[in-house]
């Protein structure tokens, strides 16, 4: 589904990622796990297009079109979705009317009919009410006045009501307490565990993958993959760190 | 050319279009409105030819007025009000000002606070293209009875472009000493981490910065009888815009 091939790019002139290569196939969850600095966010960034994050060499291929050509929205509409680690606060716009435009702009790229007030509405309460968020909160404006676990879960909200191919979730467990942990995490099985969608988790810890089993953990260090592994990779990591893990 | 015509020498029209102002000049009358004692006034001002409107607005006791002004068209486009307030009344005023090329809008006021006890609102949003000028004077002034006066300034403008220029002016002079005046001026861009968060949920870029223009100038109209009108018309200049 999605081929990172020797990616190279750049943030400000400053090298991040320096030769990363990944492949994640359908039906598979990986893991991305690695110290401080490693390029983890920057990988999300550069996955989904943000404005400054430079690709200066390699190529990603996601279901054999060339993603790096497409723009931010063009990749949501070819079924990229990348959970933020700060979800962003836009004053005065809801989260209702900012989703349905979302969701029928992404359909009307793929020449689909756009959904209706009252069948986006449907769609809506059903994501919000699995993931324990009351309605009134999705009427409010986007993530303003938000706590960290209620903006984390209004992603997962957006990822189900979007319903990508691929979900990029970068450290969705950050800021959460253990409900909201487990919440988030079968929200994550129940949307992408499927056998045509795959995610990539971007995670400092161990313990959001006892609720979402990675098929493959990854360590990424200095910019590049350093270690691949299966779901034992991350247990090992998580008592030895990363410094052992190096050395 | 025209002798009588100001210049920017004179505070109020210092960032105006002189040459469209000297064209203009000499002006007519300003248009004289007095809400009687107790009365209830609105007036909409959709600006879209570039011409100068002035009013002159005497406000009663315990009367309310409220206008709104949406300043989008021409060259140069300008509205000057001049407020009186008496005792308990209430004059609110929502404008919206959206230029682009070389547009020069301006909105100009001075809110007298007459007698105690009255209350002015001013909300002012400006979204500014190009090499457009959107300019602010507003003049609040209480007398030295006017007690318990209560006033309110917010004036915020949003750059497209960095070739823009915003004007923000909010004026206080009180001679009372118990009275309660806010103002807050603020001069802005859209927050790109904004703009990319809409875009990565799927909203071309376009669609994305008319999404978060419409939330910068949403309640300004709120409440006003042409609420629906002047929402589409500010949304037409915009779609202009972007």
């Amino acid at each position: 589904m999605l081929q990172i091939n020797n990616l190279h790019a750049t943030v400000g002139e400053k090298p991040i990622l320096k030769g990363l290569t990944l492949s994640l196939g359908a039906g598979e969850i990986h893991a991305i796990m690695g110290p401080n600095g490693a390029g983890k966010s920057t990988l999300g960034y550069v996955l989904s297009g943000r404005p400054g994050y430079e690709v200066t060499e390699g190529s990603v291929t996601f279901n054999g079109q060339d993603l790096l050509a497409l723009e931010p929205h063009e990749r949501a509409a070819a079924g990229l979705f990348l959970g933020f680690q700060y979800p962003v606060e836009i004053p005065g716009v809801s989260n209702v009317q900012f989703l349905r435009e979302a969701l029928n702009a992404q359909r009307k790229h793929r020449e689909e009919a756009p959904l209706s007030g009252a069948e986006f509405l449907k769609v809506a309460r059903e994501q919000a009410g699995a993931l324990g968020m009351d309605m009134d909160m999705l009427k409010r404006p986007v993530n303003v006045g938000f706590s960290g676990g209620e903006k984390k879960r209004n992603e997962m909200v957006q990822m189900g009501i979007i319903d990508p191919a691929l979900a990029i979730l970068d450290e969705t467990d950050s800021g959460l307490d253990i409900d909201a942990l487990r919440i988030v995490g079968d929200g994550i099985n129940r949307i992408m565990r499927r056998p045509d969608k795959a995610v990539l988790l971007i995670t400092h810890y161990q313990r959001l993958l006892d609720y979402v089993k990675p098929d493959f953990v990854h360590v990424l260090d200095g910019g590049r993959i350093t270690r691949t592994g299966g779901a034992e990779l991350a247990l090992e990591l998580e008592r030895d760190g990363y410094k052992e893990l190096a050395a | 050319m025209n002798p009588s015509a100001p210049t920017r020498r004179d505070e109020a029209w210092r960032y105006s279009d002189i040459a469209a102002v000297e064209a203009a000049w000499p002006l007519p009358a300003a248009e004289a409105i007095v809400v009687p004692a107790g009365g209830n006034f609105e007036r909409t001002i959709v600006q879209d030819s570039g011409t100068i409107h002035q009013l002159d607005i005497a406000i009663g006791k315990g009367a309310a007025a409220a206008i709104h002004v949406l300043n989008i068209g021409g060259d140069y486009g300008r509205v000057e009000l001049n407020v009186t307030l008496h005792e308990k009344s209430d004059f609110k005023l929502g404008v919206v000002q959206i230029g682009g090329n070389t547009q020069t809008l301006e909105i100009v006021t001075t809110v007298t606070h007459a007698q105690p006890k009255a209350r002015s609102s001013q909300i002012v949003r400006s979204i500014l293209a190009g090499k457009a000028t959107g300019t602010y004077l507003g003049k609040v002034a209480v007398a030295r009875d006017a007690q318990l006066t209560d006033s309110v300034q917010s004036v915020k403008a949003m750059l497209l472009d960095r070739s823009a220029t915003a004007n923000a002016k909010p004026e206080l002079e009180i001679y009372a000493d118990d009275v309660k005046c806010a103002h807050g001026c603020a001069i802005g861009e859209l927050d790109p981490m904004g703009l990319f968060y809409l875009q990565a949920r799927g909203i071309a870029p376009a669609d994305a910065k008319k999404l978060m223009l419409q939330a910068f100038v949403a309640g300004v109209f709120e409440g006003a009888a042409d609420e629906e009108m002047l929402t589409v018309a500010a949304l037409k200049k915009l779609v202009d815009l972007v």
